[in-house]
């Protein structure tokens, strides 16, 4: 027992110790040098075609149109069995939802100076049709290109003209302003763009782009509630990885899913993925659907709960507890507390005010979960089951417990824990 | 499809679209409506509305600061039953909780004391197989525990309790019902006034006759720490009792310290007697049916708990009935020719005690729950005496001092028993106890015809408690029941009975 709690006390510090900051965005292959022709990096743990959901298949499809490794979705489908299909976190990045990424589509980059790793994300692309939600269409593709050719390059340029933008601080003001950085990422979203508008018009001008540009570019940043949704997953991610393989560490470091297993990943077993099937967000659909068109639970974005956001910080987020049934934005707090059983600590710099500025709920440890029977609570968005839809609503989903079951046994044993 | 489509649009009405997710799931749920959607007039949204089949001409021209109330119905009616539904429910005040918890309940003893951080004691109620690992937890918290659970194995009990000690905190229970620390009743307990009485018991409802007993003599309890059934036994060896004398003699709040205790093995009865003549302070012993043997100076023994109770306030004897108590005639309800005697207790020490009285007066007594000296149950023995508390009784049902219906059923069919001369009841009130446990005694009297036995009682409670001790014993006494002072003088009235037959 002595050695789990000396390696929680090392992961936890190395935990809060992170200092993640948005330095630039590059296209994939440069950062990714192992990120080649005809591979595809998707969300969760590792996952075959046969076994992938419909918007992951659709996403799929259409990310091989968009590199030009296929004529269309049709010829795409035909010839998938020359790609390969690697999990996002291979290549220390992750992807929201389908978690699509390819070596040509420019990713964010986080790095945590406190330890000098890096961590990728793609763009967040806004809501509606949309790649991570499964679209595949013209328009979808095309605003691919768009941030492939335009916007990637000029926040790229903008990010390296300020230096990189602290995000630590940055996402300590959005938990007062109600962001939790998964479902609601307004205020986050809103202090970045006001925060890079100098370096972006700069940026621009070094450029030489015309206004037009400038103005697309802006609109598009400015008129995305979840523009920042990307860059907390980088972040979390970037925070979360030097917490791997930290010996005896019951601290969960990843959670993920690919729309078929959800899975977790624990400091003390190293890289090995603990999966279980994923389930059904309960949440609110938009207009025209219901829980007969959603896919089960799915992406990358779960690392935001890891680091103790999203659903860990209901509390800050009081509108976005409207998505749990009946719930109201009075039990938002609920939530909160709950996670704060699973977890060994809160974060001193993510604090939120209705609960009198306790820090949000910080490494979530196995043996608690397990423990307690309480599963991890993860805000989501909910992806059309066919592909090519997209978005159809937002909920909020367990974490199946199977997987952290799986995972103390595997511990336990490692350690001659019987 | 002869669906109708109705839009409304609230001109400069701004919601959260979250909120207005959940309006529209609210409206789309109404009787007749095939769906709905309440959503600001953006252009996005229009589309979103016209690809959902819910735009009509109205809602084509809503601006992005209103917002539009679109329902598809079946038929006109419920269109517009929906809308009515939909601007009632924008205009209705949102419900808000009373406070920032609402509803959050711990579900693990760490975010218990997370939450309450200043906590010092955990009452753990879990089942018996889970409650030894939740008592661990609690202990290696630093927390005092009581362990209402029963069927805690003695091995688990005797580890957590020397894990206790090791950690400084005292370990009350497995199967301990009552306790009262600094005021605070925990488990069955009854509001008593605080005052300089410490009491160390065995058994719960003989803390509660005790405490009581004390109350009502103008006395008070400094506290009140339950042991455990089992604990001064052999294998437990006195270690939460020994504690416990530990934690009283330190009090400075405690002057007098009573020790109850159902019969307790002598060699730990040894250790305990070790234990007062160290201390600095008197002691009452009460070891039920069974006698102390030599004491120190400093320890008084008492012969019941009543006695026990009169000897830590300083008197001979607290519980003198009236003087125009009806006691031992016999005459006015008892059934001349019923010769049996039959005890319907809901708390074990005081069945106990009730067989101690009627056995040192020279009867044979049968239990199910037989004190040394007593014997096995018999359903036909002359006296009877029967805990109703005991597990064969209480097996997937409530303890009868919450849920007194099966003792209410035993209870009528001895007032109709020909044999049955005397039926002797205890009446538990205070906190966790049933809101009128007399109310049903008195009701099965009642509906009682003809000769029937006499019906003798005592109830254990205070005015404070929230049944109210003298509503209790008024409802039992306009029943005919005879209400005794004390379970002991209620035992004794009965020896007074069987001696005039």
């Amino acid at each position: 027992m002595e050695i789990i709690e000396k390696a929680n006390a090392e992961a936890l510090k190395r935990l809060l110790g992170g200092d993640p900051v948005l330095v630039d965005v590059r296209p994939a292959h440069e950062v990714m040098p192992d990120l080649g022709e005809r591979q595809i990096l998707h969300a969760g743990p590792p996952i075959e075609w046969s076994r992938m959901c419909g918007p992951m298949r659709g996403a799929v499809a259409g990310i091989m149109v968009f590199e030009g490794w296929a004529s269309d979705l049709a010829d795409a489908e035909s010839q998938v069995d020359s790609i390969t299909l690697r999990p996002n976190h291979d290549f220390d990045a992750v992807g929201p939802m389908t978690g699509m990424t390819t070596m040509s589509q420019p990713v964010m980059i986080v790095e945590n100076r406190a330890f000098g790793n890096r961590a990728y994300c793609t763009i967040n692309e806004g809501l509606g049709k949309v790649m991570r939600f499964g679209g595949n269409d013209a328009e979808v593709l095309s605003r691919l290109a768009w941030l492939r050719d335009e916007f990637g390059p000029l926040l790229g340029a903008a990010l390296r003209r300020t230096g990189g933008i602290e995000l630590k601080p940055l996402v300590g003001r959005g938990l007062t302003m109600g962001d939790e950085m998964h479902q609601r990422n307004v205020a986050c979203s809103s202090l970045l763009v006001r925060q890079l508008g100098p370096a972006l018009v700069e940026a621009a001008a070094e450029l030489n782009l015309d206004n037009a540009v400038l103005s697309r570019a802006l609109a598009f940043a400015g008129g995305n509630d979840q523009f920042f949704l990307n860059i907390a997953m980088a972040m979390g991610k970037a925070i979360m990885d030097p917490v791997r393989g930290i010996e005896g560490s019951s601290v969960v470091t990843a959670m993920s899913r690919n729309g078929t297993d959800f899975a977790i990943r624990v400091s003390g077993t190293g890289d090995r993925w603990f999966t279980a099937p994923v389930e059904m967000p309960q949440g609110l659909y938009f207009p025209g659907y219901d829980e007969s068109h959603a896919n089960p639970d799915m992406g990358d974005s779960t690392i935001v709960e890891t680091v103790g956001l999203g659903g860990f910080a209901m509390a800050a987020a009081p509108a976005v507890a409207g998505f749990v049934g009946a719930g109201r934005a009075s039990e938002a707090a609920n939530f909160t507390r709950s996670m704060r059983e699973i977890t060994l600590s809160e974060n001193p710099e993510w604090t939120i005010p209705s609960l009198d500025y306790a820090g949000v709920p910080t490494a979530i440890d196995v043996r608690l979960v397990v423990e307690s029977g309480i599963a991890p609570t993860i805000n989501t968005g909910i992806a059309h089951r066919e592909p090519g839809i997209g978005q159809v609503g937002a909920g909020v989903v367990k974490a199946p417990m199977d997987c952290f079951t799986q995972a103390l046994e595997v511990l336990a044993a490692e350690l001659g824990i019987s | 499809m002869s669906a109708v489509v109705v839009n409304l649009v609230l001109a400069g009405t701004y919601m959260d679209s979250i909120a207005l997710m959940r309006l529209s799931r609210e409206v789309a749920g109404l009787s007749g409506v095939e769906d709905a959607a309440v959503m600001t007039g953006t252009p996005a949204n229009r589309e979103i509305l016209r690809d959902a089949g819910l735009l009509a001409p109205e809602g084509e021209t809503a601006k992005p600061g209103d917002l539009i109330l679109a329902v598809r119905a079946k038929n006109e009616s419920a269109s517009h039953a929906a809308l009515v539904e939909a601007e009632r429910l924008l205009s209705a005040p949102r419900q808000t909780a009373d406070d920032g918890t609402s509803g959050w309940v711990p579900r693990t003893l760490r975010g218990a004391v997370m939450a309450l951080p200043t906590a010092n004691l955990a009452l753990i109620s879990v089942p018996g197989d889970f409650a030894a690992a939740e008592a661990r937890k609690a202990i290696e918290r630093g927390l005092n525990v009581m362990v209402f659970s029963d069927n805690v194995p003695v091995e688990a009990e005797i580890s957590l309790k020397h894990l206790a000690a090791e950690h400084g905190v005292l370990m009350m229970g497995p199967d301990c019902g009552t306790a009262i620390i600094a005021g605070t009743p925990i488990g069955f307990a009854n509001e008593v006034r605080r005052g300089d009485v410490g009491i160390i018991g065995a058994s719960g409802t003989g803390i509660q006759e005790v405490s009581c007993l004390v109350h009502r003599a103008g006395g008070g309890i400094s506290h009140a720490i339950g042991t455990g059934g089992r604990d001064l036994s052999t294998d437990v060896g006195g270690l939460t009792t020994l504690a416990a004398m530990a934690a009283l003699e330190r009090d400075p709040a405690t002057k007098r310290i009573v020790l109850i205790s159902k019969p307790p093995a002598p060699e730990v009865v040894a250790r305990v007697v070790e234990e007062i003549q160290r201390s600095r302070k008197p002691y009452v012993v009460h070891f039920l049916g069974s006698v102390a043997g030599d004491l120190p100076a400093n320890a008084q023994h008492a012969d019941t708990l009543a006695h026990a109770a009169a000897l830590a306030v300083g008197q001979d004897r607290i519980d003198v009935p009236p003087a125009n108590a009806v006691s031992s005639d016999g005459q006015m309800d008892g059934q001349m020719d019923g010769q049996r005697v039959v005890g319907l207790y809901s708390g074990g020490t005081l069945c106990g005690e009730a067989q101690a009285i009627l056995m040192g007066a020279g009867h044979v007594v049968a239990s199910n729950a037989p004190i040394p000296g007593a014997g096995s149950d018999d359903a036909a023995a002359a006296i009877r005496l029967l805990d109703l508390g005991a597990d064969e009784f209480t097996r997937n049902r409530p303890h009868p001092m919450i849920d007194p219906e099966p003792r209410e059923t035993m209870l009528r069919q001895m007032l109709g028993d020909p044999t049955v001369r005397v039926v002797l009841l205890d009446v538990l009130l205070g906190y966790g106890a049933h809101p009128d446990p007399a109310g049903g005694i008195a009701q099965a009297i009642d509906a009682s015809t003809g000769r029937r036995p006499v019906v003798i009682a005592s109830v254990t409670g205070t005015e404070e408690d929230p049944q109210i001790h003298s509503e209790q014993v008024s409802a039992l006494t306009r029943a005919g029941v005879r209400v005794a002072p004390s379970n002991a003088v209620a035992a004794e009235w009965t020896l007074g009975i069987l001696n005039s037959a």
